[in-house]
């Protein structure tokens, strides 16, 4: 499969802040591929970047394999692209601004634009700053599923969506796909991403920590186990990847590594299963890891 | 002075809490603008004196003055009726005018940014929610108004007070009562619309139409007595005759206006939702034509130019049909020929007085260029420029959209000024299109130095309006203050040859086009180059 987006090593500075701190994405086509991180961690820079609209200091961009600074207009023509801030012109209707988008870009699909524009319940006649945030959202949505492209920029696109147009969004997303679409999500809406993300990159402090799909993250993270044994357990707490461990009697409960969950099993039957909870790891669970390790660093450097 | 008596009227103190603390963080976000716009107001009324010294020196060359200004319809037209012949009275003649109409500009500017743009930019519903009176932003915005004028009139008073205490403190309250009229004016306009920049304009179409009121009323009499020119706030000024048997009354015109209007706002600000207006917003088309940037940088800007088509052809047809009035009067005055003549630099004086009213023109379009050329600094910063900017439009090609109408359109206003010219005298069409069009050279010069701005730094691109401020300084009052040779030099309109009248040089002209080309050329390469902002 060729890659939609591939950067490597990226940097980006603004005057002391370092905003991106070699960063790697790489975006397979025709996949939908989720853009995770806590607030400040780069995503709206790295986005901006693929989008020709900053300049990196350094590293490797490719988009839709061009190099998206110097071929800006060629890239383009082929993106659809929808900020998490959408600020209309005050004087253009809704419909004027989606049409004027769609020309912009490869070009519109009328049909699709007026399925689209039911199916969000949007009011194309409304102007500028009378359209409410979710609706202005709304009309970049439209604007960016209507055109005739092979990758959409996704920043954040749901803030302001009620939960029935969260749904239509991803509902529509999901056609994208099935159209051979590449989709780059940026996203902090976890159950939006587990349900449409083949695979994710989550960044931190402008780097990537962790990329991939959802089921080899979740293999990184613990699961946490609850068991009723036979007899006492014995030796779990020396065993490697083992957290938490609370015993009270014959009742375990423990979080484990995932990829160290077989010896645990072992352990516990050495000792006489009666009853076995395993949970995996919840999405949440994976994010609030790595969005927490920032805070903790920072706890350490503060001590 | 008269915002306070609205702070004791009814709807209580909770409609107002908050307004003391709204009132410090406004005056601290306009800690440059304010001391800039009054400074500059103070610094044209007080130099003043001196220039009129040299120009009317002797007792002879007042009473010449003060005959010639009985007579000539056309100069009272221009500046206004003389009262009296003494040093402080030719002050508040000759300076009263612009000296209000720079006080209502800086008060109009003043309200509205405190007002509908702090709600158009959304900002005003954070700040509403806290401890925050429902009158209380409109208050603080008339407050600091009220503040900038009394800062002015102090100024005013102070400065001119060597000249006679009570004419100082007449002329500097009247000049803070014009800018009081417009900044409540601006309270109700901003009431009544959404959009910040249509309030702005339509207060200033007010102010337009006030200042013909008063030339109309002052070239049918010759003492302000005319109805039209009491219908006007700056014909009050002229009225409240600083300097000449003072008719303190007439401050009570000022101050009850200012009251009404306040009042007006008041009432409309208590009635309405935030961010909402008594003219909403009607629905647009469902589908649109636009289908470039080009398209839509003209459908953005085509209001303005419109605007500042009709202004300067009007103005050209005011101007031109003065003219021939004016120039019987300043024939007669050495000191004052020489100052057109400088202006203008002919010796015949109609051709010297249309020079120097067609230069006029040129500054002002200056204004318009920078204020074109920054809309594509507007859609930047507000964040409008990132989603479009990431679709197939090229930076170069949506920049060229907005400059073809900053640096065409200050062709096509300077045009029609031309043509309002050539309407208006009746005669010599062909030089004088010819001389406007020359100023166009100067225009494009300060485009330029906007467009470079832009480009290179996006940041302080906003500085584009002091240099045109300066370069409008310069040409306004330079010539008549003996400003050192190199100073006037600074201003591109100083190297353009002085049409209609003088003769064509074209040297000067293709270097400041040269100029602007390179400037625009480097400014759209450092735009290419750059991260864009917002």
């Amino acid at each position: 499969m060729t890659k939609a987006i591939t950067v490597s090593g990226l940097h980006k500075s603004f005057g002391r802040t370092h905003a991106l701190d070699g960063l790697d994405l790489d975006v397979e086509t025709g996949e939908i591929h989720g853009f995770l991180g806590p607030n400040g961690a780069g995503k709206s820079t790295t986005i901006r970047v693929l989008l020709g609209l900053l300049h990196a200091d350094s590293g490797a961009t490719q988009v839709l394999g061009r190099d998206p600074w110097k071929d800006a207009v060629e890239v383009h023509r082929r993106i659809a692209y929808v900020p998490g801030d959408v600020t209309l012109w005050r004087n253009l209707s809704g419909g004027e601004v989606i049409d004027l988008y769609g020309r912009l870009r490869g070009g519109l699909d009328s049909k699709r634009r007026a399925d689209l524009i039911e199916r969000f319940e949007l009011d194309p006649t409304k102007k500028g700053r009378t359209y409410s945030k979710g609706n202005r959202q709304k009309v970049a949505l439209v604007a960016a599923l209507a055109s005739d492209v092979d990758l959409l920029i996704l920043d954040e696109p749901t803030s302001g969506l009620d939960p029935l147009m969260e749904e239509v969004f991803q509902r529509c997303v999901e056609e994208e796909r099935d159209r051979g679409r590449t989709i780059l999500l940026s996203s902090h809406i976890l159950s939006e991403v587990e349900e449409l993300c083949d695979r994710v990159s989550i960044i931190r402090k402008g780097r990537t920590v962790e990329s991939g799909s959802l089921a080899e993250l979740r293999h990184l993270t613990r699961t946490s186990v609850t068991a009723e044994l036979a007899g006492a357990p014995n030796g779990l707490a020396h065993l490697p990847g083992v957290h938490d461990l609370d015993v009270q009697g014959h009742r375990v409960r423990l979080q484990v590594d995932t990829d160290k969950l077989d010896a645990v099993l072992r352990s516990l039957s050495e000792s006489g299963v009666r009853s076995l909870t395993s949970t995996p790891p919840t999405l949440e669970e994976l994010f609030l890891r790595h969005y927490q390790e920032d805070r903790e660093e920072e706890e350490v450097a503060a001590r | 002075m008269t915002a306070t008596a609205f702070a004791v009227r009814s709807g209580g103190t909770r409609q107002l809490a908050g307004t003391g603390t709204l009132l410090r963080f406004a005056l601290r976000r306009d800690r440059l603008t304010i001391p800039i716009w009054v400074g500059v107001n103070a610094l044209m009324v007080l130099s003043m004196p001196n220039t009129l010294k040299n120009l009317y020196g002797t007792q002879a060359q007042r009473d010449d003055l003060m005959h010639q200004m009985a007579t000539n319809a056309s100069l009272r037209a221009l500046i206004g009726p003389v009262f009296d012949d003494s040093v402080g009275a030719l002050t508040a003649w000759r300076v009263g005018v612009y000296a209000g109409a720079l006080a209502a500009v800086t008060g109009l500017l003043l309200v509205v940014r405190h007002t509908r743009d702090e709600e158009e930019s959304g900002r005003q519903e954070l700040v509403a929610s806290g401890m925050v009176g429902r009158r209380a932003s409109l208050t603080a915005a008339l407050l600091t108004a009220a503040v900038a004028n009394a800062v002015l009139a102090l100024l005013v008073a102070a400065g001119l007070a060597g000249y006679g205490a009570s004419g100082s403190v007449a002329f500097g309250l009247g000049i803070a009562g014009v800018g009081m009229f417009f900044a409540t004016m601006a309270a109700i306009v901003a009431q009544l619309t959404e959009s910040a920049r249509l309030a702005r304009g339509l207060t200033a179409a007010v102010l337009g139409a006030a200042f013909v009121l008063r030339a109309a009323g002052d070239s049918a009499t010759d003492n302000g007595s005319s109805v039209l020119t009491w219908l006007s706030p700056i014909g009050w000024l002229e009225n409240l005759r600083p300097y000449a048997g003072e008719r303190w009354w007439v401050l009570l015109l000022f101050v009850g206006a200012a009251a009404a209007q306040g009042a007006v706002a008041y009432e409309l600000a208590g009635r309405r939702d935030i961010g909402m207006s008594f003219l909403p917003t009607r629905p647009g088309p469902a589908t649109g034509r636009l289908g470039t940037a080009g398209a839509l940088a003209w459908r953005l800007q085509r209001g303005s130019v419109l605007g500042w088509s009709v202004g300067f052809f009007l103005a050209g047809v005011v101007y031109g049909g003065l003219t021939d009035g004016a120039a019987d009067l300043v024939g007669d005055n050495d000191n004052a020929r020489e100052i057109f003549e400088r202006m203008g630099g002919h010796s015949g004086i109609t051709d010297a007085f249309l020079a120097s009213m067609i230069g006029m023109l040129g500054l002002v379009a200056a204004l318009y260029v920078v204020a074109s050329v920054l809309r594509l600094n507007g859609e930047e910063t507000s964040g409008r420029a990132e989603p479009l900017l990431a679709n197939a439009v090229g930076r170069l090609r949506w920049a060229a959209g907005h400059l073809v109408i900053a640096f065409g359109g200050s062709v096509l206003i300077m045009l029609l000024a031309g043509l309002g010219f050539a309407v208006g005298y009746g005669k010599e069409a062909g030089p004088i299109l010819g001389a406007c069009l020359v100023q166009v050279a100067g225009v494009w010069l300060i485009g330029g130095v906007t467009v470079l701005l832009l480009g290179v730094l996006p940041r302080a691109a906003v500085a584009a309006w002091g240099v045109a401020g300066a370069v409008l300084l310069i040409g306004w009052v330079g010539p008549a203050l003996d400003v050192p040779q190199a100073v006037l030099d600074l201003s591109p309109f100083g190297h353009l040859p002085k049409m209609p009248g003088g003769a064509m040089n074209w040297p000067p002209v293709l270097i400041l086009l040269g100029l602007s080309a390179v400037l625009v050329a480097a400014g759209l390469a450092g735009l290419r180059r750059r991260d864009l902002t917002g």
